[in-house]
Parts: C-alpha cells; structure tokens; sequence
C-alpha cells in the first residue's frame, strides 16, 4: 500500500514547523496543490476531476500545473453535471480509485445532494463494511466582492448532519495539506471546505507528505477566561479578537475544529471547563449549524463549568446579500466576538 | 453490427438461462410465501415476470464484471451468481446476511461476485456503473459494468449525464433498462413522451438496442453484442427491453384488484410469462425433456430450502453492531 509509508500526525498540539529544515513557509494554495500533486505521485489510484480544474486558473491555482506533469486523464475537465459525475466518482472509489472531486464553491454541492447523502454517505454500512467509498470532495467558500446569494455558501453543516461523511474545514496551510492527504489516504467520503479568503495565508509546511485524520482539532492559542470554539477563516477573526481582548486584560483561548464532523467533543470539553465561557464562531448560519452542535456539547457535557450564556457569532438567517454595504453588515469580524466577550466577562 | 451472431447457443448455456431464470422465479415466489410470516421485516420489490433479462445479461458476464442494480436486485444478484443464502439472511436480517443486516432486500451486495451494492435511489446505480467503468478503464483491468435500471430511471437528471460521460470516456459500461412501463404506479404515458428510451442513445452517439424483454435469448444476443463492444473498448451501449411487474410496486402481493394498473393489461403479460415461453421453447427444440426440466427444478427447490433455513436459523446482528461500519 502505498500510503503506509506516510506518516499520520495525530498530535494535539499547535504545530510549527520551524525547526524542519525541510519546512519552508507556503500559502495555503500552494499546501492544497503540493498535497494534490503528492497524492498523484503516490498512488496511481488517485485522480482528480471537476470542472474548470485543468484552466489557466487552476481552481485558485491550487490544481495549477497538474496536468501538464500527470496528463488529462488523472486531472480530468469534466462536464457541468455535478450530481451524476458524483455518482461517476462514487463508482470509481467503489471499484478501488481514490478520486478527488473538485467544485469551484460549496453553492454547487447542492446539486450533488443525492450522490453524496443517499449514496457515498450510506454505502459503507449499507453493505455492512464490505465495500468503502474513499472519494475527497473539495469545495470553496467563495467570500466577498459582491458574490451573492449562490456563490458564497457555507453550508458545512448540512453534511455535518449526515453519519457517514467527514467533513473537514483546514483553516492553515499546515493542516490544508495534512488533512487533505488524509483524506485522499482514508477509506471514508471526505467533503473539505475551503474558505478563499485563506488561501494566501502563510506558515511552514514540510515538504515531506503527512497526514492529519479528520476528527482532532487544535489549541491555536491558550487562555483561562473565555473559549473561542472557531472554523475555518473565523479562527483568524477569533485570534484578532484574542489580542484585542488581551489588552483589555481577558485572555481567549481559541480553538480550530480544523474538523465538523467528526467533530472534537474531548477539546470542546477539556476548554470549556478549563475557562468556563463559551463563544463560538463559524463561518456558516447559526440555525442548525456547527456552532449550535458546539453550543449543545458544552451544555450537555460542561454545564457545570459554563458562567455565562453561550454566544454563536455566526451568519445571519438571510441569503447572502451583493452590495458591500450590505456584505458588511452580513458579515460578522473579530469585532462582534470582542463584543460578546466583553458581554460575558462583565 | 459485427458482434452480433446468430451462431447455434450451445444447449449447455440454453439449459443454464432456463435455470437462472426459474431460480429467480421461485426464490421470489417463495419470498412471496414466506412474507406473510413476518419474519421477513423489510419491504421487497419483486421481479417476477422480469427474469429473462437478468438471466440474459449476466450469462455474458464473468465474476469480476460489475453490475450495479436497484431496489428491485433480487434477479440481478441471483443471476451474477451470488449465494442464495446470504441474500435470505439479509432478508431475514441476521448477521450472515450478506450486508450483515444493515441492508436488507434493497441493499445486497457482494464484492466478491462483482456485486459492490445496489440502491434504492431511483437512477443511482446509473453513475455508479459508469464510474466503475472509469476505474476499469484507468486500470485497464477488462472488467465491463452493468447499470440495471427502470424506465422511472430514465426520466432522472443522472440517467443523461451518464449516457454522456460514458459515451465521451467510450468507457465499458452497459446501461440496462428494464421498462415495466410503471415508476412505482405512475405510467410511461403520464411521464415520458411516445419515444422509446433506447432512442436516447442516439442523442449521444452510441448504439440504443430495443427488445423484448420476456423472450430470454432476445435478450441473450442483445446483451451479447453490448457486452462484446464494452470489453473490447468500443464504449457503451443502452439496452432497453420491454417487460412487465407482475407483483405489486412492494409485497407479495398483487396490485391489480386495488386499481393500480389495468387488468387486462396484466392478463395480457402474464400469458406471456418468459418462464414459461422458454420452457415451451426448450421443449419443442428438443434441448430440455421434462425429466431434465423436473430435477432442475427439485435442485433449485432444495437449494431455496437451504437457503431459508440457514437464514431462519442463523444468529440477529448484536445491538453493538449499530456503530459498525459507519466509515
């Protein structure tokens, strides 16, 4: 097997790099395209298909160059037919490849709901364990610049909500490439979101391939007065709002789930207790959405420990709006989150 | 068309169609028998009166061949070859069940005769054929996959951009539509225009065979000639046969009396039962006596007794079993 000789790095601590001389600081882009690229290189199962993927663009340029080194049958343009080229890739997982699917914005998953619910999310216990469905869906939140109501979704939860996926949301660089290459390694249907206000952010990544399995979050930055529970590009927001709210004398800890489902319920836990307060920031809608789950754990396990009510700094209830003046009241900043821990430390 | 032949089928595969085809017919019909013990708790979708094609296409393929199927799988499975009696276990949910009871009658599978799982999603097994397809192609394995489908299938979104992939990828794939006319109780005429689905494929530049469904060596050489492009790399070709449910949508019983379908036009398929037609068939060419005719069917018999008895007798998953296999 050729992915026995990668090593897994399931630790729980914030990982920097710094003393591999073989890290060097990229952008979360160029982690995505180098664990892509790896994964070609290791396995001859692995394919990478979705439209667009092989432009000059290369899907913010992290599928950039793919074809030209691994050809256009293992980076395949495809046709606009996202819920039966699922089903194409679902196939191909079943009889052994390790496809990666690859949608420009999350908005376009929707038209894969049957595929991905009904058929890659079941097929593993439908058929009690004898067949696997190890397929990566990667898709892109696509933030800003007026885009609207169908091409800036983050709609994480709505697969969170089905047993049978991971769903894994790598905020850095560092955990772009390992959690991808784990999942693109693992046995089960992965959906990865990715936010594009990342993917210019920077941090040491070993050129040596590794893997992070989806379910383990990560400590970003310690604290004792109030946990920010935080996904994707709000763990940046969270870690601004830290050190402003240092300065008033109140210390965050921020957490990064780094993955929604499996969600990590055992560092949910461990935080809150350890400070006793509760703000959780995600990128999506807070009705039903990962910040409710991560509301509901604490209550059910950490009761005892909470002093203040729980606060979700989330999405509003509305279709995201396209003027910029709209965009900015739609979008809540490491300001809110200041605010609400000012709030529930008074 | 060059594959196509009208060479002698050796009396040997003429015997096992007639086998394949009555195993389905009474493994179903004692499903029908022992449903109403209750025993059985999860819904079945019956494929009585449709066992030609099964028996047809599967004659072509080896184990390794895929074939991806439905809520209504009983047939296809049984014809690919697999074991009676993990199917009646499944149907009976014990843990010998060949999905170890997590999927009952409309999730069988078995790997090991190229059966990775059937779906009870109206036209998902469609790209799920065509993806295993890719993968055969990419390995170059020669492995051929087989969708089977209905004619509700055909009016899914999935159904054409499959027929679209697999025809720009000339991927070895067979795309099987078993038209009963009726989408659960809805009838083609509510639903499609007067155009036959296997017209569709022209719209795609690859063959679309019409025939008839019940008249199992039609069936046979049809399938021959897809089955023959596929694994040659000449790409995929849509099939579609005309046939007909003689059970009700689900259960064992019939729906004709409730209203659900017009009587006469039952009346008139069941006189064409394609059992019985292929019997007669059989008879009059001399290939099949009726002493032949009685120990297979006592074979068949004894090997359903099997089967039900090991499922009957074998143990229920544990309740811990519930968190296995979810990843």
């Amino acid at each position: 097997m050729p992915w026995t000789k990668i090593q897994a790095d399931d630790s729980h601590t914030p990982v920097f790099f710094g003393g591999d001389e073989r890290a060097r600081e990229i952008t979360y882009r160029n982690a995505i395209r180098e664990a892509l690229s790896q994964a070609l290189m290791t396995d001859r199962n692995v394919f990478l298909i979705g439209e667009g993927i092989d432009d000059p663009g290369g899907v913010f340029g992290t599928t950039a160059g793919l074809k030209e080194t691994f050809g256009d049958e293992r980076v395949m343009d495809c046709a606009i037919a996202e819920n039966g080229l699922t089903g194409v890739a679902i196939g191909a997982a079943i009889a052994g490849m390790r496809p990666v699917f690859v949608h420009m914005r999350v908005d376009f998953l929707p038209m894969c709901m049957d595929q991905i619910i009904n058929h890659a999310a079941k097929w593993s216990y439908m058929t009690g364990g004898k067949v696997k469905v190890p397929l990566t869906i990667r898709a892109i939140i696509g933030r800003g610049w007026g885009s609207a109501a169908q091409h800036s979704q983050s709609l994480q939860a709505l697969f969170a909500h089905i047993p049978g996926l991971k769903v894994i949301m790598p905020a850095s660089p560092y955990d772009a490439k390992g959690l991808l290459l784990g999942s693109i390694a693992g046995d089960s249907p992965t959906i990865c979101i990715e936010h594009r206000w990342l993917y210019d952010q920077k941090e040491e990544v070993p050129e040596t391939p590794y893997m992070i399995h989806a379910g383990k979050g990560l400590v970003r930055r310690q604290g004792k007065d109030i946990s920010i529970i935080s996904t994707s590009y709000m763990v940046y927001e969270s870690l601004r709002a830290a050190s402003e709210l240092e300065k008033e004398g109140i210390s965050a800890e921020v957490v990064d789930l780094r993955s929604v489902l499996p969600m990590d319920e055992e560092l949910i836990i461990s935080s809150v207790m350890k400070t006793g307060r509760l703000i959780v920031a995600d990128t999506g809608v807070s009705v039903c959405g990962v910040a409710s789950e991560v509301a509901a754990i604490a209550a059910e396990q950490a009761f005892d420990s909470l002093k203040a009510p729980v606060r979700r700094i989330c999405l509003p209830m509305t279709p995201t709006p396209a003027s910029h003046v709209l965009e900015r009241a739609y979008y809540p900043d490491h300001t809110a989150i200041v605010r609400a821990a000012r709030e529930m430390t008074a | 068309m060059k594959h196509m032949t009208r060479a002698t089928i050796p009396d040997d595969t003429l015997k096992e169609l007639y086998a394949v085809m009555l195993t389905i017919r009474l493994f179903e019909d004692r499903t029908c028998a022992r449903y109403a013990e209750q025993e059985m708790k999860c819904p079945v979708h019956l494929c009585i009166g449709q066992e030609a094609i099964a028996a047809g296409v599967c004659a072509h393929l080896k184990r390794e061949d895929y074939i991806f199927s439905t809520h209504r799988s009983h047939g296809h499975c049984i014809a690919k070859g697999m074991d009676l009696k993990s199917i009646a276990a499944e149907l009976y949910g014990r843990s010998t069940g060949c999905s170890r009871g997590k999927g009952g009658s409309m999730h069988l599978a078995d790997p090991g005769h190229g059966i990775p799982g059937t779906t009870a999603i109206v036209g998902g097994c469609i790209p799920l054929a065509a993806g295993a397809a890719l993968a055969s192609k990419m390995k170059g394995d020669g492995r051929v996959s087989v969708a089977f489908f209905g004619d509700g299938a055909a009016d899914e979104g999935v159904f054409l951009e499959s027929l679209n992939f697999a025809s720009l990828k000339k991927l070895p794939v067979v795309f099987v539509c078993e038209n009963n006319f009726y989408a659960t109780n809805s009838p083609q005429s509510a639903r499609q225009p007067a155009v036959r689905i296997a017209d569709r494929a022209s719209g795609f530049g690859i063959p679309g065979v019409h025939a008839d469904g019940n008249d199992v060596i039609r069936v046979f050489r049809t399938a021959a000639e897809a089955i023959a492009r596929a694994r040659e790399g000449e790409g995929p070709t849509l099939l579609e046969y005309t046939t007909y449910r003689w059970k009700a949508h689900v259960g064992p019983n019939s729906d004709i009396e409730a209203g659900f379908r017009p009587a006469e036009q039952h009346e008139e398929w069941m006189k064409r039962c394609p059992v019985e037609m292929y019997e007669q068939r059989l008879e009059q060419q001399g290939v099949l006596s009726a002493q032949e005719r009685k120990a297979i069917f006592g074979r068949i018999e004894k090997q359903i007794d099997e089967a039900m008895d090991f499922a009957r007798t074998s143990p229920f998953p544990k309740p811990g079993e519930l968190f296995d296999d979810v990843y």
